[in-house]
């Protein structure tokens, strides 16, 4: 009985540890990256390069959900403002929805199950396959040159999706407002844009892109570089980016507007 | 200059408690081609890791090109390897790029040549393997003999002092094995190299190496010339050359009495 608790307690202590040990990795490792990213800017073309397999490649997925939420949010947000018969302020909803929260979050997380598991997937296979290791023998740095890009690559792409994402979702709550329902087209607009405001709305979405960019970049990463080199150990890093950037940028967010929407 | 490009001097390694290799002494000639062989587990690709510095050395000493690898920093290490190649077991090819950037990616990391002089240099050591016409390919069009021929090509890019093979034999089939061999031999003696082959083909590799080194459970324990080794009758020496099922090494892992394993009750 009280070796079963000691047992359990000790279970628990080196998950803890183990735990805690992985994000001191996971610092250092991102640390490591920022150090070693001049070459990543000195040599552009290698970080155009993953701005192409992040970014652009990931512009399908984000501008169909895009356009799907925002048509989503025109429908139910005329639901509910018709109720109270104000639905000409429906072109406020669906912008300040979008560029507030679903635009950065919901694009982070799709950007997260596409690019992001293809980051660690490939970086894990890279590893496995010894590319990592003759890149080392060959007086190449990886962080330098594999990793580096990628991040930068990753992290500039994000601000960028999640923008074209609301963009879109405006324009799905346009087509489903003013097109599908008709609502009035002049007080949808200018509704919106007396109400939107660039640094309270448009910019705090922005930093929440660039916060989350970072956050699914490092982790995908880092979760590719520790990989086991197997193929049971890639498969579960990647599961685990997904997973672990998921949640990372939900409790991102709710931390980001805690701060940013204080009061407003 | 030393006449040994690889001086190793009482070497131990240990992975955390575990002693891998214990008391090496070896040393490799410039020009020479020197094989490390061994069965499965025996520690010659750790021997191989520690020459090109992915691992530091326990105690002893491991000298290569006259610097102390023990001592070196990553600036120091990189600088060496520079001059160093590895020949990983199965290529270890850039699956992103073609055949000629794999080859090239090593001089555009490191020089800064025009893109002509790129391709020339790069259509040379294609050549030397016999697979310039290959150039345009990626490495997943490619056999696993080719591949690995490119990886020599690429490996030799920078015209290193020294290269590390990582059993560049197994898994080939009969013709690429012995172009395989040719090209280690002819390489090192064309580009005035030395190769450390780590390998448990004993046939195709005392065919082109100079001198053999043979460990066992750490400790090396027998070395000579190829003809030496041929002759040698160290019984470890003996099966390993024979290929023998039972020796020194064991056809069956250490277990229980047999009789007992299967609970029979004597009559």
């Amino acid at each position: 009985m009280l070796s079963g608790l000691a047992n359990g307690l000790r279970g628990i202590g080196r998950r803890v540890v183990d735990g805690v040990w992985r994000m001191g990795v996971a610092t250092r490792f991102f640390l490591l990256t920022l150090f070693h990213s001049g070459q990543s800017f000195r040599r552009f073309q290698l970080i155009i390069r993953e701005i192409f397999t992040a970014g652009v490649l990931s512009l399908i997925i984000i501008l169909v959900s895009g356009l799907f939420v925002g048509m989503v949010l025109g429908l139910q947000g005329y639901e509910t403002l018709q109720t109270y018969g104000s639905e000409e302020a429906l072109g406020i909803l669906v912008a300040l929805s979008l560029v507030r929260e679903l635009g950065p979050v919901v694009a982070a997380l799709l950007f997260a199950s596409r690019a992001g598991s293809a980051i660690t997937a490939e970086i894990g296979l890279m590893k496995a396959t010894e590319q990592i290791a003759a890149m080392e023998m060959m007086a190449v740095d990886p962080i330098a040159r594999v990793v580096a890009p990628r991040f930068w690559g990753a992290v500039i792409s994000m601000p960028f999706l999640a923008a074209l994402f609301s963009a879109m979702g405006i324009l799905g709550g346009y087509l489903v407002g003013v097109i599908l329902i008709g609502v009035d087209e002049g007080s949808f607009w200018s509704q919106m844009q007396a109400a939107v405001d660039f640094k309270e709305d448009i910019l705090n979405g922005v930093i929440k892109s660039v916060v989350f960019g970072i956050a699914v970049t490092v982790i995908a990463l880092f979760e590719g570089y520790d990989a086991p080199p197997t193929a049971e150990g890639v498969s579960r890093a990647t599961t685990r980016t997904v997973v672990t950037s998921s949640l990372a940028i939900l409790g991102l967010d709710f931390i980001l507007t805690a701060f940013m929407f204080r009061g407003v | 200059m030393s006449d040994n490009l690889i001086e190793i001097r009482d070497l131990s390694f240990a992975y955390q408690e575990r002693l891998v290799l214990k008391g090496i002494n070896l040393s490799a000639r410039r020009g020479q081609v020197i094989a490390i062989m061994g069965n499965s587990g025996c520690g010659k690709t750790t021997l191989l890791r520690l020459i090109g510095g992915a691992l530091r050395p326990t105690r002893g000493l491991l000298r290569v090109d006259g610097v102390d690898m023990g001592s070196l920093d990553q600036t120091g290490l990189y600088r060496l390897r520079r001059r160093m190649g590895m020949l990983f077991q199965f290529g270890a090819l850039f699956t992103d790029i073609s055949v000629f950037e794999n080859v090239a990616f090593p001089l555009r990391e490191h020089t800064a040549l025009p893109e002509e002089m790129i391709r020339d240099l790069v259509l040379m050591k294609l050549n030397a393997v016999g697979l310039r016409g290959a150039q345009d390919l990626m490495p997943s069009e490619l056999s696993g003999g080719m591949a690995r021929r490119v990886a020599l090509a690429r490996s030799i890019a920078l015209d290193p002092a020294l290269i590390l093979y990582d059993e560049p034999f197994a898994g080939l089939d009969p013709i690429s094995l012995g172009v395989t061999g040719n090209l280690i031999r002819r390489l090192t003696d064309t580009l005035g190299m030395t190769s450390v082959v780590v390998t448990h083909d004993v046939q195709e590799s005392l065919k082109i190496v100079d001198y053999v080194y043979f460990v066992s459970e750490g400790v090396i324990v027998a070395e000579g010339t190829p003809a030496q080794i041929k002759a040698s009758d160290l019984p470890y020496v003996h099966q390993f050359v024979h290929g023998e099922e039972d020796g020194p090494v064991p056809f069956h892992y250490p277990a229980p009495g047999y009789a007992d394993d299967l609970a029979l009750q004597p009559c």
